[in-house]
């Protein structure tokens, strides 16, 4: 129940809430699980295999129990109740171990910042405070990220009434982080968790920024955001999570963490229950018990595992008219639903069960086994972690980073030791030679706690270790049982430590129970390797704002939006958009349908002219004495033969012989080439010359420069074309013996400078006219503007150039195809001396009769179009293997090659196809089949080149 | 150059809005001159290029030399690029060089440039940005070829923000990328 005062939550405003459909009220400052505290609340949880009630055991992210679902504003699964700041209108229920994902769409944002800094501190208690303030004093950049909506740490809950500097803790705290927050070079990140500690000193952490405003956050700001630092250096002052103690029935509401209850009285004035039991092997605890008993809570005894706290505690104790059983265990806690009792008997060293002999009424039990340094992140930078047999847990030990421990993270345990420790920290931060040093030992800890695990019993099905995953000691005795002894092995047999909490309270415990079990010591067993994420992040989170239209990047053109404007659909290519056909409005106000679109948009390039966007290709300006040399090493074809002015297409291919890119180069001078490349390999191309240059053939004098998008490129295409032309360049002549194939002109075109090539890629009177990007719309209108001209897309060309049997490398290719598969042999050298592949090419694979080659097929329907991809197969194979019914090959063939391009065709008045077949060149006017759903589709084989063979439309 | 159209012209009215409020300034600087040029920095061409840009071929990696509106930026051991005024005669650069072996390449049109400005800038360019932008790190005199968000851009820190010199065709994803980023510094603070 809430006390009248007390704590750090504003009780002048009240905040509604709904757990599990009741209506309840907190303050701001609260947090999910104080306010159900408050409210009385005990089961926020069933457990997730045995259905047990869970109650509330912790104050912080370390909590294995009260795992919820949050329902409103905004569904999230799986929120621990101890890290949910407290917001009117949050709606909220318990869940059975698993949570529930939203089913819509997440309305809020998201978004990341990279930030460097030279000091990046971890952690805003004492010592982290302590340690940015050292360093900022500097002038450093500094960044101190707490997971805690304010700053403090255990000043908020542990040490309450401790006075730094004149001030009570938490203003300290306060008056410390304003201070900081007002330097220039300093950020201070309020509920912020780093989560992940990388190499190169990398560190990721999340913010909470306006989660705690419920419906009430601002659309515009980002809900989480992703914090990406690189630190030079990082001070990890990370804190203590308490240890728990296995016993039976230590997972019921009502056990809880001793210092835990301590910060739900001190900070947020709220009594975890009426009659307390504190069941400890540290000194911390009496604390604890002391705060409660001032506060009012009946503590009915306090079970000291050790033979003596001490006599000061012992006087305190007596003062305060409790009951300490010293050399005692909590033999079972009990009740139903709830803890209602607690059995203690004496501790037996020798590992015997211990024997209830005494009973306590009580409601609420804390435990406390002593402290562990949180060194999740440590242990993540590559630190290497000490068993330290004193403080019986681990420490950190040395790493590998820029990095140290400051604090009770290394297990400095007084608040003063803490402030100095932190601000020593800080100093070596900055100090260079200094920062070399390692830190001061720690002194033998004061609080004397004695490391203490487990109360042996006789069965312990109840002794749970983690209680998000239900698993008991008795599991980790199935399991070393079954022989296993790796703690590793052991978390994945049982699942212990694999839960949201990452095993925070569980995975020390779980090394304690199997070290008991198998008499071995805790150091030698050691933990389960420490990963991030050191808490739950969601993915909206690390997705951040790439999604939707922004999550992959998308090129287009200098043209692009008049594609959009004309009715032009898309096909990605890379991250191109390019227009794939244009869908024209039909006389009755229907749209064209593709099939319509693209059969017109083919017939214009052959009957009359039409434009293509073809700006997308790769453009790479190559200069130097030597161009002409390395391009013949570059392409299969020679290269340094071509006349200045002309035009020659080349393959390129990988040393393996493969056909890698293919595209066109046009001598503009004597040491200067423009060579272009497929859309897609632009980049690929460019860094392939590069690596050839720079790595195998440093002494050719040659530079590369990429111009993709410095010239815009429009093919003009069909026997019209030539007319248009010559309407836009009066001053070009444009008769084929002026201007030949596979030559280029500089020219004006529609006014604007021009380089016009004649290259054809559907075999028809072409020509491609090069302007910069600035200028190519002018120049599109100026066409369309001529009024006979058809604009077409990526489809029409592909069936244009599918006709004419021109592969697209990666469409008709997939890397296993050379040259020669295609039908090229004319374009592999047989002079040149060497080139990219030239050896392949003698390779008995390479040579071998049957290697899968480029043939056209014609579907004996003349209306069916084969589906991409299409396996093909023969009724000559024998048939070894399955039944032959009526004529159909057998159910199980050998593949003869697929489908690699299948289109219907306007000039050939039926569909067609392109295929990669086994032997196909010596196929032709074969039949093969195309099984296609149930049905084998007969087709012929047939030359790739299925239009104009002779190529007499090249020259209109 | 009112009959050409420059990559980012359809954000013009967006980037003046987002300009606004102050802590952002938003604009595509168009049409300015951008020449690559390649040459063996140790060589007399690469000298004879200084002299007729006024100013050395910067060698030291990342850095900027500026004269006037007159910017050369290393973008690698033995190449730079120029960025001028629109008009920048750049064939006198050419000239330089001769008939030595050199490259001397027009790329105006192949990037398009951004101007990112107002006190604000550099946290909105974090957003996407791995580099360290701090203005003692990354100020006047430095530039570095990077990523910005998932585009490839070339920084240049200006007096008041940074020049994003980004591809022609990744101009519109990159304009829209900025203008969501900065969503939170053109609303009133939280």
């Amino acid at each position: 129940m809430r006390r009248e005062s007390g704590g750090r939550v504003d009780r002048s405003r009240t905040l509604r809430f709904r757990f599990d459909g009741q209506d309840y009220t907190g303050h701001p400052g609260d947090t999910l699980a104080s306010a159900l505290l408050a409210g009385g609340v005990r089961q926020v949880a069933t457990s997730v295999k045995l259905g047990r009630p869970r109650g509330i055991f912790s104050a912080g992210s370390e909590e294995p129990n009260a795992v919820v679902q949050i329902e409103e504003p905004f569904p999230e699964p799986m929120l621990p109740a101890t890290t949910v700041e407290l917001y009117d209108g949050l709606v909220a229920s318990s869940l059975p171990g698993q949570g529930r994902l939203a089913t819509g769409p997440d309305p809020a944002r998201y978004d990341a910042v990279h930030a460097h800094c030279d000091v990046l501190v971890v952690g805003a208690g004492p010592a982290g405070l302590a340690a940015a303030r050292a360093a900022a004093s500097t002038g450093a950049r500094v960044i101190l990220a707490d997971e805690q909506p304010e700053p403090g740490g255990g000043l908020l809950g542990a040490w309450p009434a401790d006075v730094v500097e004149g001030l009570l803790g938490a203003e300290w705290a306060t008056a410390t982080a304003a201070h900081l927050k007002a330097l220039p070079e300093v950020r201070v990140l309020a509920r912020t968790t780093v989560f992940g500690y990388y190499d190169d000193n990398y560190l990721v952490a999340v913010e909470r920024r306006t989660n705690h405003l419920g419906a009430a956050a601002p659309a515009h700001v980002a809900r989480e955001r992703i914090w990406r630092i690189r630190a030079r250096h990082v001070v990890l002052a990370t804190g203590t999570h308490e240890r728990p103690i296995a016993f039976a029935g230590n997972d019921l509401p009502g056990v809880m963490l001793a210092g835990s209850a301590r910060t739900y009285l001190n900070r947020y004035g709220v009594l975890p229950g009426r009659r307390a039991v504190v069941f400890t092997a540290d000194d911390s605890a009496y604390a604890a018990a002391f705060d409660l008993a001032d506060a009012g809570v009946r503590v009915a005894a306090i079970l000291d595992v050790r033979p003596s706290p001490g006599e000061a505690l012992a006087r305190e104790v007596a003062k305060r008219g409790i009951v300490l059983l010293a050399g005692h265990v909590v033999t079972a806690a009990q009740g139903d639903g709830q803890v209602a009792s607690v059995q203690a008997g004496r501790h037996r060293p020798e590992a015997d069960p211990a024997v209830a002999e005494h009973a306590f009424d009580a409601d609420l039990l804390l435990v406390s086994g002593g402290w562990n340094p949180v060194v999740h992140l440590f242990s993540q930078s590559g630190g290497r972690l000490r068993f330290d047999e004193t403080l019986g847990t681990l420490v950190p030990g040395d790493s590998r980073q820029a990095v140290e421990v400051a604090g009770a993270a290394r297990g400095v345990d007084t608040l003063s030791g803490c402030l100095a420790d932190g601000a020593a920290a800080g100093e070596r931060a900055l100090g260079g030679q200094a920062a070399a040093a390692a830190p001061p030992p720690v002194d033998v800890p004061t609080a004397g706690g004695q490391a203490f695990w487990l109360v042996p019993a006789s069965d312990y099905a109840a002794h749970f270790v983690d209680m998000q995953r239900d698993v008991t000691v008795a599991d980790l005795h199935r399991a070393t049982g079954a022989g296993l002894r790796s703690v590793e092995h052991i978390k994945r047999y049982t699942t212990a430590g694999t839960a949201h909490d990452q095993g925070k309270t569980s995975g020390l415990l779980t090394t304690a129970a199997v070290a008991h079990a198998l008499g071995e010591r805790m150091g030698e067993l050691g933990i389960t390797t420490f990963r991030a994420p050191y808490l739950p992040v969601s993915f909206a989170a690390l997705a951040g704002r790439d999604r939707g239209p922004l999550h992959d990047p998308v090129r287009v053109t200098a043209l692009h939006d008049w594609h959009v404007a004309n009715g032009a659909l898309f096909e990605n290519v890379g991250h191109w958009k390019r227009p794939w056909y244009y869908q024209r409005v039909l006389a009755d106000g229907r749209l064209e349908d593709m099939e319509t679109a693209v059969l017109r948009e083919c017939r214009a390039a052959r009957e009359g002219v039409a434009m293509m966007d073809a700006s997308t290709l790769g453009k790479i300006d190559v200069i130097g004495p030597d161009a002409g040399e390395f391009l013949d090493r570059l392409y299969t074809n020679l290269m340094s033969s071509l006349a200045v002015g002309s035009i020659r297409y080349g393959v390129m291919c990988r040393p393996d012989g493969m056909v890698f890119d293919d595209g066109t180069v046009i001598r503009l001078a004597e040491d200067h080439f423009l060579l272009t490349t497929t859309t897609g390999n632009a980049a690929a191309v460019l860094d392939w010359m590069e690596e050839w240059l720079q790595t195998e053939w440093p002494s050719l004098r040659v530079y590369c420069t990429s111009v993709t998008e410095q010239w815009a490129t429009v093919a003009l295409v069909g026997p019209r074309s030539r007319e248009v032309l010559a309407g836009l360049a009066p001053g070009l002549a444009v008769s084929t013996a002026d201007f030949p194939f596979m030559t280029w002109r500089e020219a004006e075109v529609a006014g604007i400078p021009a380089r016009v090539c004649r290259i054809s890629f559907s075999g028809e009177l072409a020509f491609e006219i090069n302007v910069t990007s600035w200028e190519v719309s002018r120049l599109w209108t100026a066409i369309m503007d001529s009024g006979m001209v058809t604009p077409y897309g990526t489809e029409t060309m592909h069936v244009l150039r599918a006709e004419k049997g021109y592969p697209i490398v990666g469409q008709d290719t997939d890397g296993t195809v050379t040259p020669q598969d295609l039908g090229m042999s004319w374009v592999v050298s047989k002079k040149k001396a060497d080139f990219i592949g030239k050896r392949s090419f003698s390779r008995a694979d390479t040579v071998r009769a049957g290697r899968k080659q480029l043939v056209g097929l014609l579907p004996e329907d003349p209306d069916f179009l084969l589906p991409e991809g299409t396996q093909l197969v023969s009724t000559d194979v024998p048939a070894t293997v399955g039944t032959v019914r009526g004529g159909a090959p057998p159910r199980t063939v050998p593949t003869l090659g697929h489908v690699t391009s299948s289109y219907r065709s306007a000039a050939l008045g039926r569909t067609f196809a392109l295929a990669l077949v086994s032997g196909g060149q010596s196929r032709l006017g074969e039949r093969l089949y195309a099984p296609v759903g149930d049905a084998l589709v007969p087709v012929t084989v047939t030359s790739h080149v299925l239009y104009d063979p002779e190529g007499t439309r090249r020259d209109g | 150059m009112a009959e050409c159209r420059s990559p980012a012209a359809a954000f013009a009215d967006r980037f003046d809005a987002a300009s606004k409020g102050g802590a952002l300034r938003l604009a595509e600087l168009p049409f300015l001159t951008q020449v690559d040029i390649r040459v063996d920095p140790a060589s007399p061409a690469a000298k004879d290029i200084g002299a007729a840009l006024g100013m050395p071929l910067p060698v030291a990696p990342g850095t900027t030399v500026i004269s006037g509106d007159v910017t050369v930026a290393w973008l690698g051991p033995d190449e730079w690029l120029v960025i001028g005024p629109e008009g920048y005669r750049f064939d006198l650069l050419r000239k330089a060089l001769g008939e030595r072996h050199g490259s001397v390449v027009d790329v105006s049109a192949q990037r398009t440039t951004l101007l990112v400005a107002g006190p604000r800038a550099r946290d909105l360019l974090a957003h996407g940005c791995a580099l360290d932008l701090h203005p003692t790190v990354f100020g006047l005199g430095r530039c570095a070829q990077t990523m910005l968000a998932r585009a490839q851009v070339v920084l240049l820190p200006r007096q008041d923000g940074l020049l994003v010199l980004v591809r022609s065709s990744f101009a519109a994803y990159l304009a829209e990328w900025l203008l969501d980023a900065a969503t939170e510094y053109l609303a009133p603070r939280l």
